[in-house]
């Protein structure tokens, strides 16, 4: 795709041109643009969220400290009422930007919202609050999380192995485990 | 359970407190988990204690496995995953890259994929009939219930190729058109299959050993259902009238018009009986899809490999188990980054610890058949 | 007792027992036929002639299969438990009559002695359970125990009001008094009492909770194979007849055809014919119920039978010893009695099946599930949406 051929000027080199990468379209509907102004609110400052959108959700970054509290506030404030979360995944930019990535996907049934809330975790400290009280969904994606990222949970209950059997060794979502070449016996 | 019902016995449960709950192992292998799943059931008497479900005999690392494939292999795999319901897992992928993409499907793929997909709804609850009547003690809904499958697989089959897993939805449309006589074809099976949903609905719905075995039994109340993350039929049993194809539609079923079954109590038999009545709505969908179905190309061209733009997409479908999510992150390249599948019957099958609260043994089988749960997607 | 005496009365015994052998082993044919018709399917065509010959496979698979038991498990126990499931089931029909001639011996208290003998194989579900060391073997063991045992009362009680019409235990007595009109016609409520009585004591559906497949995998017999569970298997099937040749005789006329023209040989015939004949109606029956219903829970099948059946099978006593106590008093009042006594009783059956089906739906009405429309939601959705707009 990126090659065009040999170049004129100098026979025998080939020129690869770079290509440049395209993002997402943004594409925010009517809803999504309803949540963004109750995000805008003065009582929503205090977490300190970056608020962006990708794609068509409303996408918000936050520190790992904030993490219960907004949780609570989306999900009891009434203009909002993000009653549940639908999704907990934990991507790896470890060769990218050193760190990982967990993504929370909350949905509003009342009011048809749905956002994302994001928390960078670095490889150095893989500690995080547990949604566990929040909401009850976050129990089996957290045990999950935990098996194939080795995400620790604080405050959860029971953290066993899911779907992993006991005494597996090393976190197979990462990237850095050796997925081709792993041999179990 | 009252005690003036001539259904029920008030068990006196005389606990001492050296007295040992028994345990009970319902194993990978038994005949009615539906897949390899393990229940540890700790049991007193005939009361369940507690119950701790042990997953992951399944786990085949499908997730990873999509991070090392082309944007079209990942399709065979999403096949795999709820193995009942093949072409609403490669919808819910496809309608994901497509969105990243933003790709134009021709109206003629749409029509034809919502088609499909609802007949695969049909298909999978009636799979679902036949095996609850069966926990139940029922020999026969089985037998009905597959003969109404056969219908349909033997059409997916003139028309995909393949009686199960299908690899018949493409990013950007389908793989190829249907014949000539597919509008005739899905109109037999459709009336076939209106008479088929109508006998097995007499057979089971309405009889009393039926009744008295699952009313009342593993309620889960709205409040309830929504913290756990329930979804799909089992939360419209709760009683919340929530149905991803209506509240957040995606590719065109906002063109349709058809109800969702709605329960009221959250027992088993509101699961059951949600599940029968949307069949008859799929019908509904389907009859209205071939109506209006136009003539044209089947899927828009896409010069070279996929490469979705560098981003993240996060689409909800509606799969006959509940809330099908699939979060899909790209960097630019022809393999997804990440793949992670939010699949229904992973958090329906948190909630069985609730359900089963003050259930007898016998039970847990038939509160874990109202789930609706199929391994191949908790484990992933 | 001299050596003639002795080898013929052993003949007859073997003779019984392969007859009841075969019988057995035909109804496994028969039930998988009618199974199978009723769920849309063809059943055993293979072997023989659409499929005569599938019990003889079936035995010869089941005496070749290899026998395994844990070693932790009580052998000896292991041992008893399917002969004394099989010996009871064979006694039974010393007192049998299938004619009016055929029979090994007629006792005076015949009915006493067969339900006498029905109880013993409650000892040998218990003796399977406890003898395979498994925990589920175990439960379905002391399910069954349970089950048995209280089925065993509405069982008596029911035939007890056919003793007091006929004045007799005798059973060839009994088919007797039916010259005229079968005892059915005369005791509705005692025959629903009864059959369902019966299958709950076979361990048939809607009521075989104690051996299901999809709860307790097998119950009692999960640890038997092969020869031994081939036992159980067959004193199943003997017991399932017995209780369908049982409800014929008492309940369905036996061997009486109201007017037979014929004497001698020619009448023994086809009294054997007619018996065969309600009897198979009686088994098609057992075999339809088992196709069509669900199973009840443990706790829901004791208590429909201590709630339902057993008070129902006592004042059906008390009604016909009352009426009979009357007519015998007053025998003006005797013609009509047995009309009042099968509308008395036809009603308290319409009034019983009407009970179960009412308190069935009464758990929540089946009316729980409402449509909503998908065009209600998308307005709603588009009204709030507008709104703040």
């Amino acid at each position: 795709m990126g090659v065009i051929g040999k170049s004129m000027v100098e026979p025998n080199k080939v020129i690869k041109r770079e290509r440049e990468i395209p993002t997402v379209p943004v594409n925010l509907d009517v809803i999504g643009e309803k949540l963004i102004s109750f995000l805008e609110k003065e009582s929503f400052q205090i977490f300190d969220a970056l608020i962006s959108v990708e794609a068509d959700m409303v996408t918000i970054n936050i520190d790992k400290e904030k993490l219960v509290e907004t949780a609570i506030y989306l999900k009891s404030t009434g203009e909002l009422q993000f009653d549940y979360l639908s999704c907990i995944t934990v991507v790896d930019y470890i060769a990218s930007d050193n760190n990982y990535e967990i993504v929370y996907h909350l949905i509003s049934l009342t009011h048809q919202f749905k956002m994302a809330i994001k928390c960078i975790l670095t490889e150095e400290n893989m500690t995080i609050p547990t949604l566990y009280d929040v909401w009850r969904s976050a129990d089996w994606f957290e045990r999950e999380s935990h098996d194939l990222f080795g995400v620790f949970f604080q405050g959860h209950p029971n953290l066993s192995p899911l779907l992993l059997y006991e005494g597996f060794e090393g976190f197979p979502g990462r990237k850095s485990f050796p997925f081709h070449d792993y041999e179990e016996w | 359970m009252k005690s003036g019902d001539i259904f029920n016995m008030e068990v006196q449960q005389i606990h001492n407190d050296d007295a040992i709950d028994l345990m009970i192992n319902m194993g990978p292998q038994h005949p009615s988990t539906h897949g390899v799943f393990r229940l540890v059931i700790w049991v007193d008497g005939e009361k369940i204690v507690k119950a701790e479900p042990h997953i992951g005999y399944l786990h085949r690392g499908s997730e990873k496995i999509c991070e090392s494939e082309y944007y079209n292999q990942v399709i065979t795999l999403f096949d795999r995953m709820d193995y009942v319901s093949n072409l609403n897992n490669e919808l819910a992928f496809s309608l994901a890259v497509e969105k990243m993409m933003s790709l134009d499907v021709p109206e003629r793929a749409q029509y034809i994929r919502v088609i499909l997909c609802e007949l695969n709804r049909i298909a999978s609850h009636m799979l679902f009939y036949g095996v609850y009547g069966l926990d139940a003690g029922a020999t026969t809904p089985m037998l009905y219930g597959f003969r109404e499958r056969e219908r349909i697989q033997e059409l997916f089959e003139s028309v995909t190729g393949a009686r199960l897993m299908h690899n018949y939805i493409r990013i950007g449309g389908l793989k190829q058109d249907v014949g000539p006589d597919f509008k005739s074809k899905v109109l037999k099976v459709t009336e076939d299959l209106k008479r088929g949903i109508e006998e097995c609905d007499v057979l089971l719905s309405k009889n009393e050993m039926f009744l008295v075995r699952t009313k009342g039994i593993g309620i889960i109340n709205a409040a309830d259902a929504v913290n756990y993350g329930v979804s799909g039929p089992s939360l419209r049993a709760s009683g919340i009238a929530y149905d991803v194809r209506v509240n957040d539609p995606y590719s065109i079923y906002d063109r349709f018009d058809f109800s969702i079954p709605v329960g009221s109590n959250g027992d088993c038999w509101d699961r059951y009986y949600v599940r029968i009545e949307e069949m008859k709505q799929s019908l509904r969908i389907i009859e209205q899809a071939l109506r209006d179905m136009p003539d044209g190309e089947i899927s828009t061209p896409i010069k070279g490999m996929v490469r979705p733009p560098k981003g993240e997409v996060f689409i909800r479908t509606e799969s006959p188990r509940g809330d099908l999510s699939v979060f899909l992150v790209s960097d630019g390249s022809d393999k997804p980054y990440r793949v992670k599948v939010r699949a229904p019957s992973f958090a329906n099958l948190q909630a069985l610890e609730i359900m089963l609260r003050d259930t007898y043994l016998a039970d847990a089988v038939l509160v874990l058949g109202s789930i609706d749960i199929i391994m191949g997607e908790v484990d992933r | 007792m001299t050596l003639i005496e002795v080898l013929k009365y052993l003949s007859l015994a073997g003779g019984l027992f392969f007859l009841l052998t075969m019988v057995a082993a035909y109804l496994t044919l028969m039930e998988r036929k009618v199974l199978a018709r009723i769920q849309q399917r063809m059943g055993p065509t293979y072997v023989g002639f659409k499929g005569i010959l599938q019990p003889l496979a079936d035995a010869i698979k089941l005496i070749t299969k290899e026998d395994l038991l844990p070693s932790w498990a009580d052998r000896s126990i292991y041992w008893l438990a399917p002969i004394a499931v099989l010996v009871p089931a064979v006694l039974m029909w010393v007192t049998i009559p299938v004619t009016g001639e055929l029979v090994l011996s007629n006792f005076d208290m015949g009915l006493l002695y067969i339900t006498a003998i029905s109880v013993l194989s409650v000892m040998g579900l218990v003796m399977a359970g406890w003898g395979s060391a498994n925990k589920w073997a175990v439960m379905g063991g002391l399910r069954a125990a349970g089950q048995l045992v209280s089925y065993e009362i509405p069982f008596i009680m029911s035939i007890l009001a056919i003793a007091m019409l006929a004045q007799s235990l005798n059973l060839r007595e009994i088919v007797f008094q039916q010259n005229h009109f079968a005892f059915i016609l005369k005791q509705p409520l005692a025959f629903f009492i009864f059959f369902t009585a019966g299958l709950a004591e076979l361990g048939r559906i809607p009521f075989d909770i104690h051996h299901a497949e999809s709860e307790v995998v097998g119950g009692p017999f999960v640890e038997y194979s092969g020869a031994h569970w081939a036992v159980f298997y067959l004193a199943e099937y003997m017991n399932t007849f017995t209780v369908a040749v049982l409800t014929t005789l008492l309940f369905l006329g036996g061997w009486i055809w109201p007017t037979m023209p014929f004497d001698g040989t020619l009448h023994n015939l086809l009294s054997l014919i007619l018996f065969m004949f309600k009897t198979i109606l009686v088994i098609y029956l057992i075999f339809w119920i088992r196709g069509t219903f669900p199973r009840l829970r443990i706790d829901q099948l004791m208590a429909f039978g201590w709630k339902i059946l057993v008070p129902l099978s006592f004042i059906n006593i008390l009604i016909t010893s009352s009426i009979l106590f009357f007519a015998d008093r007053n025998p003006a009042f005797s013609p009509i009695s047995h009309w009042i006594m099968s509308l008395t009783s036809l009603m308290l059956l319409v009034f019983t099946v009407y009970l179960i089906k009412y308190r069935a739906n009464a758990n929540g009405d089946v009316d729980s599930v409402r449509l909503v429309s998908a065009s209600e939601i998308r307005q709603n959705i588009l009204k709030k949406n507008e709104v703040t707009h």
